[in-house]
């Protein structure tokens, strides 16, 4: 008799897979595999943990907007693709604290990954444009919004919550704060 | 129509949740009129940057507390990453580190400068003992003496030893006093007069918290003296007071004469004197005479890059030395002469005199 033994590491393609079906699991699971070799990237070129942490979970989530938009390619392994994006979000980092060219020591092979990288940033800075607008919306209009459109609570909901009389009168307030939030929005 | 309510609409034509009806009116109100059509859109796309707002939010709380669960410095110390926090704080701070450690450098440097502390160094300089190290220069002195006194000093001179110092007597029957470290590690000693005849001493006493000892002549080819023309002196010198000295620095005897410059020696020694006078090695042993002829010291050291800082032992410390001596070292007591012969003498005379009794300690090991 002989044991099989069943290799419990998965391929990159259910990896992806997971990626593409949200599952939490595999989020985590992607997660702590490469973390470390990106904060040995970083700790060995002159970062810290918070700075690994931080350039690391932007990784992550350039990952996550590739492969959910069905741009990812499996020609390289996950691995690689998230050191060269680490390394590339890094290396710009570390130039605009030294102002001057760096150069790194790499621990891993690397691919370009300059596109998605501009694709993130122009996303990033629709994000910090709403979080912006949020911030500088005040309350009560920043929860009702929240509420409504994020946390899909009915008009009724949102009435008792905030003690309006009836949710016509919530439903006026809201229209008037969404209207201010875009006009912030659209201001930045 | 109001804007609120064209809003509203919107909203639950985008939610689907209009009637049937509603649904057919609103979709055709659409299609005619660009203006409610462009609306729709530009809200349609203010949901969406909302709802990637509030889903990126929440997929950071997500990876935040992943990385919760992760415990960091396990993760270090499986890399081998983990370094303390010197090293961490070395490595984000090295340049500014060095230019802190470079400016205290040089800040201390400029103080030390200006407060003077390079000069005191060269006053606390090292003290030397003035045994000589016959070794090296004596080859080629032996030669001349060859040549000049014939084969009787070739004799004499067979082995120059390998240490040499000054020895004086302290009386007539051949025991004679000099310091400690010349003699110290002998195999054999010998001390030769100023006429040349050489003779063999063994150490009868040695004290080395005051850096002396007393040899005694065991040849027998050695005559008494006649009475010893010194006197110990049992109190203080006087500072600024005329010395002198004789010793061996090289084969022939050398007269020094200083003033005693301070009461204390090196290293403020309570047991020796410091004394302006040209001292060199080889007068280590050498008595330490005031103008009268009294012996008020023994020579025994010298600080080096200073000038005119030799040091000497007190007479005082010799004369408790000497007292000290078990009595069986040398079968008796050795009686200390109290007679000053040589004070009315000239300088001169006096040293033609002392001569007799200064000897060169020839040391072999």
């Amino acid at each position: 008799m002989s044991l099989k033994i069943n290799s419990s590491v998965p391929t990159d393609s259910e990896d992806i897979l997971g990626i593409l079906n949200n599952s939490p699991d595999t989020l985590k699971r992607i997660y702590k595999v490469h973390f470390p070799m990106i904060l040995q990237m970083v700790l060995n070129n002159n970062g810290n943990e918070e700075d690994a942490k931080d350039i690391y979970q932007e990784s992550i989530i350039i990952l996550y907007n590739k492969v959910k938009a069905g741009d990812f390619e499996l020609t390289s392994k996950l691995k690689t693709y998230i050191y060269s994006v680490c390394r590339r979000i890094w290396l710009k980092k570390l130039n605009q604290r030294s102002k001057k060219d760096v150069e790194l020591k790499e621990i891993h092979d690397y691919l370009p990954v300059e596109n998605d990288l501009e694709m993130h940033e122009m996303r990033d800075l629709q994000f910090s444009k709403m979080e912006e607008s949020m911030l500088m919306l005040g309350e009560p209009c920043r929860t009702i919004i929240q509420d409504f459109y994020m946390q899909n609570k009915s008009m009724q909901e949102i009435c008792d919550k905030f003690g309006y009389t009836n949710p016509e009168n919530a439903k006026t307030q809201k229209y008037k704060c969404l209207q201010r939030l875009k006009k912030l929005f659209f201001q930045l | 129509m109001n804007e609120p309510q064209l809003l509203d609409l919107i909203e639950r034509y985008l939610g689907h949740e209009l009637s049937g009806q509603e649904q057919i009116e609103f979709e055709r109100m659409r299609k005619s009129d660009a203006v409610i059509n462009n609306r729709i859109k530009e809200h349609q796309q203010f949901l969406k940057y909302m709802a990637d707002w509030n889903e990126r939010l929440e997929f950071e709380n997500t990876l935040n507390a992943i990385h919760e669960e992760i415990d960091v410095d396990a993760v270090k110390e499986k890399l081998g990453l983990r370094q303390g926090r010197v090293v961490t704080l070395w490595r984000n701070h090295h340049s500014k580190i060095s230019v802190a450690a470079s400016v205290a450098i040089f800040a201390v440097m400029l103080t030390l400068f200006f407060t003077g502390y390079f000069n005191n160094q060269n006053q606390q300089s090292k003290y030397s003992a003035l045994r000589r190290d016959l070794e090296t220069v004596k080859r080629s002195q032996n030669a001349l003496i060859r040549d000049i006194t014939g084969k009787s000093a070739r004799k004499k001179n067979l082995n120059p030893g390998d240490f040499g110092g000054t020895g004086f007597a302290i009386n007539t029957n051949g025991d004679i006093i000099t310091n400690f470290h010349v003699i110290n590690g002998a195999d054999s000693v010998y001390v030769q007069n100023s006429n040349g005849d050489s003779y063999k001493a063994v150490a009868v006493y040695t004290n080395a918290d005051y850096d002396l000892a007393v040899l005694h002549i065991t040849d027998t080819s050695f005559k008494r003296l006649s009475a010893v023309p010194y006197a110990f002196k049992k109190s203080k010198a006087d500072l600024g007071e005329d010395v002198f000295t004789l010793g061996y620095p090289k084969d022939s005897v050398v007269i020094g004469k200083g003033y005693l410059s301070s009461f204390t020696g090196y290293d403020n020694d309570s047991l020796a004197y410091q004394v302006s006078i040209p001292v060199n090695p080889g007068n280590s042993g050498g008595p330490l005479l005031d103008s009268y002829g009294n012996v008020i010291g023994i020579i025994k050291g010298k600080q080096t890059q200073v000038d005119g800082a030799a040091f000497a032992t007190k007479s005082s410390y010799l004369m408790k030395a000497i007292q000290e001596m078990p009595a069986d070292s040398t079968g008796k007591k050795i009686v200390l002469n109290s007679k000053n012969s040589m004070s009315k003498l000239t300088r001169s005379q006096q040293i033609k005199k002392l001569q007799n009794y200064v000897f060169m300690v020839k040391v072999y090991n």
